[in-house]
C-alpha cells in the first residue's frame, strides 16, 4: 500500500522544512505528521519520507525504531499509555494494569477484539502529582482507581 | 519562611495564557526593559549576579553558560529550550507550559537578546500534546501582537521561535542527544568537546536552557539579579519548583526558596505521609539522584547541600516512600527504567543497565544467586564515569545508595529469597493494620 501526504500535510511539511538549516532536521516532524495521518509508520511511510527529505531509508528506519512513540503497526482506535514508573508504582499502578488487562481483554501491546483499544506500559509521563496516571490518546487522566478507569473507558464514544 | 511565588503565581489561572492578561499584569516588561534600556552585557551581568543555576538538573550557573558562546560568530547562534521533561518524579515544566506559556517566551526573548540569538527552538516531549497546543497558541498571539517576529516589541530586534516535538526517548533530555534528535537523528549523546556553546545545533553556537531556568529571567531583569540571589541560599539563587510525589498526602508542585529543608517540603507543604505512616526513604532529585534515608531529611534543598550529602538536587523531583515500600522492588522499577532508556551507544551503560535490572529482578523474585549483592556493586562500579553521557552514572548511583542505605532488606532478599517488608505487613495484627 503506497503512502503519500494529503495536500494539506504536504504544505505543512514544506513549511516545517524551511525552519531548519538542514532538511533532515524535519524528520521527526515529518514522521509525526505521517503517523497522525495513517495511525502508524509503515515501511511505505519510511520510503516516502526518506524520499521527500533526501535521507537514506535505513536512517529513517533507525529513527522510527529508536523512539517509543512511533508505532510500527496499527494500534487500537484509542491508545492508552499507563505509567509504570516510581511515583505511579508507589500509588498502585499495578492494580490499574491488572484492570486494563482484564477489562479490555487484551494484553499489553495487543488490540482489543472490537479494535477500539490498545494499551501499553510506559515510563514517566511527567504527571506524578496525579499518580497513578495514564494517557488516553492526547489527554492525561490521574488519581486512578479501577472505578475511575472504568468511567474513563465508558466515556469514549467511538 | 515567607511564601515567594516567582514562577507559580499563575498556576491554575487559565486567563494567564491570554497575552493581553499577561501584559496587563506586568508581562513582557522584563523583555521590554532589556530591549530598550539595557545592553546585552548588562543583561548577562544581572543573570550572573542572580546566581540562577540550570534547573534542568545539572545546576550549572546560567549566566556563565551564556558567556561561553562567542560574541562574534560568522555562523548563526541558536537557543534551544529543553522541554523534554522526562526524569521520573518531575512535572514542573509541564505546569509552566500549561499555565504560564508567555513567561517562558519572555524568558527566551531575554536570553536571545543577551546572547545575540535570532532563532530559537523549543524541544518538547511528544507526549505533552496539550501543553504544546497551549504553547503554540501563545506563540501565535505573541507574533500577532508584534511581541515576537521581525521587530520584537517595536525594537529593531528579530526573534523567531519554533516548537519541535520529540517522539519518546528519555535520553533526549540530555542536551547533546537533544541536539542530535533536533537534527533528525536518533538521540545518541555527543562526545564533548566541542561543547554546544561552540558547536551545537547544526554545528553552530547554541545555548540550551531548561524551561524553568528561562522562566525565571523576566523577574530577574525587572527586580535585579541581586534581589533574586537574596531569595535563595548562598550560590543558589531564587526559588525552585519542587515536585513532590509518592506516598504523601498532598503531592504537587511547590515553589520554595532554594535551601528550604526537605522535611518542610514533605511535612508542611506536602501534609506528611499518607495514612500517617512512617517515612522510609526519599529520592530528592529525580530517580537519577541517590536515595536518602528518612533520618537525612533535614538537608536544605539546594545544589551544594545535596552534593555534600552524596546525592543531588537534580530536577527537583522529590519522591517520598513510606515504611511499607520494599526497597528492592523500588530499585527494580528504577533499574528497569534505565535499562529501557539506555540509548545503546556505550557498552558499559548498554550492558550494565541490563545486568542491574536482571540481578535486581532475581532478588525480587526470590531467585538470587549467592554473589548477587557483590555483583550488583561491581557492575554499578564499572558504569561510573565510563560512558559518554551521565545516564550510566545515573543508573549506577541509585543502586549503590539503595544497597548502602537499605542493606538489610537486600541481604534478606538475597539470603531468604523472600521479602521482609511483605512478611512484616502480612503478620501485622489486624488492629495495627487498620490504624495505618
Amino acid at each position: 500500500m503506497s503512502f503519500e501526504y494529503t495536500p494539506e500535510n504536504l504544505t505543512k511539511l514544506q513549511e516545517m522544512v524551511g525552519r531548519y538549516r538542514v532538511k533532515r532536521a524535519a524528520l521527526l516532524p515529518a514522521l509525526n505528521l505521517a503517523q497522525q495521518q495513517l495511525g502508524y509508520i509503515s515501511p511505505e511511510v519510511e520510503d516516502y519520507v526518506a524520499g521527500l527529505l533526501n535521507v537514506p531509508v535505513v536512517d529513517v528506519h533507525e529513527v522510527v525504531t529508536f523512539y517509543t512513540l512511533y508505532k510500527q503497526r496499527p494500534s487500537g482506535r484509542h491508545h492508552i499509555r499507563l505509567c509504570r514508573n516510581i511515583s505511579c508504582w508507589l500509588r498502585g499502578s499495578e492494580s490499574i494494569e491488572g484492570y486494563l488487562n482484564q477489562s479490555l481483554g487484551a494484553g499489553e501491546g495487543e488490540v482489543s477484539q472490537d479494535g477500539r483499544f490498545s494499551w501499553e506500559k510506559v515510563e514517566c509521563l511527567g504527571a506524578c502529582e496525579i499518580a497513578p496516571m495514564l494517557q488516553l490518546d492526547d489527554d492525561y487522566y490521574g488519581s486512578l482507581t479501577r472505578e475511575k478507569v472504568e468511567e474513563i473507558l465508558k466515556n469514549v464514544k467511538d | 519562611m515567607p511564601i515567594v511565588k516567582l514562577l507559580s503565581e499563575n498556576f491554575g489561572r487559565r486567563e494567564a495564557r491570554d497575552i493581553r492578561w499577561y501584559r496587563d499584569h506586568g508581562g513582557y516588561e522584563g523583555a521590554r526593559k532589556c530591549l530598550f534600556e539595557l545592553t546585552p552585557e548588562q543583561v548577562v551581568q544581572e543573570v550572573i549576579d542572580s546566581n540562577l543555576r540550570g534547573l534542568g538538573g545539572a545546576g550549572f550557573p546560567t549566566g556563565r553558560k551564556w558567556t561561553f558562546v562567542p560574541q562574534e560568530s560568522k555562523k548563526p547562534k541558536f537557543l534551544v529550550v529543553n522541554a523534554d521533561e522526562g526524569e521520573p518524579g518531575t512535572f514542573k515544566d509541564r505546569q509552566i507550559l500549561t499555565w504560564d506559556p508567555h513567561r517562558l517566551l519572555e524568558g527566551m526573548m531575554i536570553c536571545c537578546y543577551a546572547v545575540g540569538i535570532h532563532t530559537a527552538f523549543i524541544y518538547i516531549r511528544g507526549e505533552y500534546v496539550r501543553p504544546a497546543e497551549i504553547l503554540k497558541q501563545a506563540m501565535a498571539d505573541a507574533y500577532r501582537e508584534g511581541v515576537l517576529g521581525p521587530r520584537c516589541l517595536g525594537k529593531d530586534f528579530t526573534l523567531d521561535i519554533f516548537v519541535h516535538e520529540g517522539a519518546g526517548a528519555y535520553i533526549c533530555g540530555e542536551e547533546s542527544a537533544l541536539l542530535e534528535s533536533l537534527e533528525g537523528k536518533k538521540g545518541w549523546p555527543r562526545l564533548r568537546p566541542p561543547f554546544p556553546a561552540i558547536e551545537g545545533l547544526f554545528a553552530c553556537p547554541t545555548v540550551i536552557n531548561n524551561v524553568e531556568t528561562l522562566s525565571h529571567l523576566p523577574r530577574i531583569v525587572v527586580n535585579g539579579g541581586k534581589w533574586f540571589a537574596e531569595v535563595g541560599s548562598p550560590r543558589n539563587g531564587g526559588t525552585r519548583l519542587f515536585c513532590l510525589s509518592g506516598n504523601v498526602k498532598r503531592p504537587g508542585v511547590y515553589e520554595l526558596p532554594m535551601g528550604t529543608p526537605l522535611r518542610e517540603l514533605i511535612y508542611e507543604h506536602g501534609g506528611g505521609m499518607l495514612d500517617d505512616k512512617a517515612l522510609k526513604a526519599v529520592i530528592p532529585g529525580g530517580v537519577s539522584a541517590p536515595v536518602l534515608a528518612a533520618k537525612e531529611i533535614d538537608v536544605p534543598l539546594d545544589f551544594d547541600s545535596l552534593i555534600k550529602l552524596g546525592s543531588m538536587l537534580g530536577s527537583g523531583g522529590v519522591v517520598a516512600m513510606d515504611e511499607d515500600v520494599c526497597m528492592v522492588r523500588a530499585l527494580q522499577v528504577i533499574s528497569h527504567f534505565f535499562a529501557h532508556e539506555s540509548c545503546g551507544q556505550c557498552t558499559p551503560c548498554r550492558e550494565g543497565t541490563g545486568w542491574l535490572e536482571k540481578i535486581v529482578t532475581r532478588l525480587v523474585e526470590g531467585q538470587a544467586y549467592s554473589q548477587d549483592l557483590p555483583n550488583l556493586m561491581r557492575v554499578a562500579g564499572n558504569m561510573i564515569g565510563t560512558s559518554i553521557c551521565a545516564l550510566s552514572d545515573a543508573a549506577a548511583l541509585p543502586v549503590r545508595s539503595f544497597l548502602h542505605k537499605f542493606n538489610s532488606e537486600f541481604e534478606y532478599h538475597a539470603q531468604h529469597r523472600r521479602c521482609d517488608v511483605e512478611e512484616r505487613k502480612a503478620t501485622a495484627t489486624p488492629l495495627a493494620r487498620s490504624a495505618v
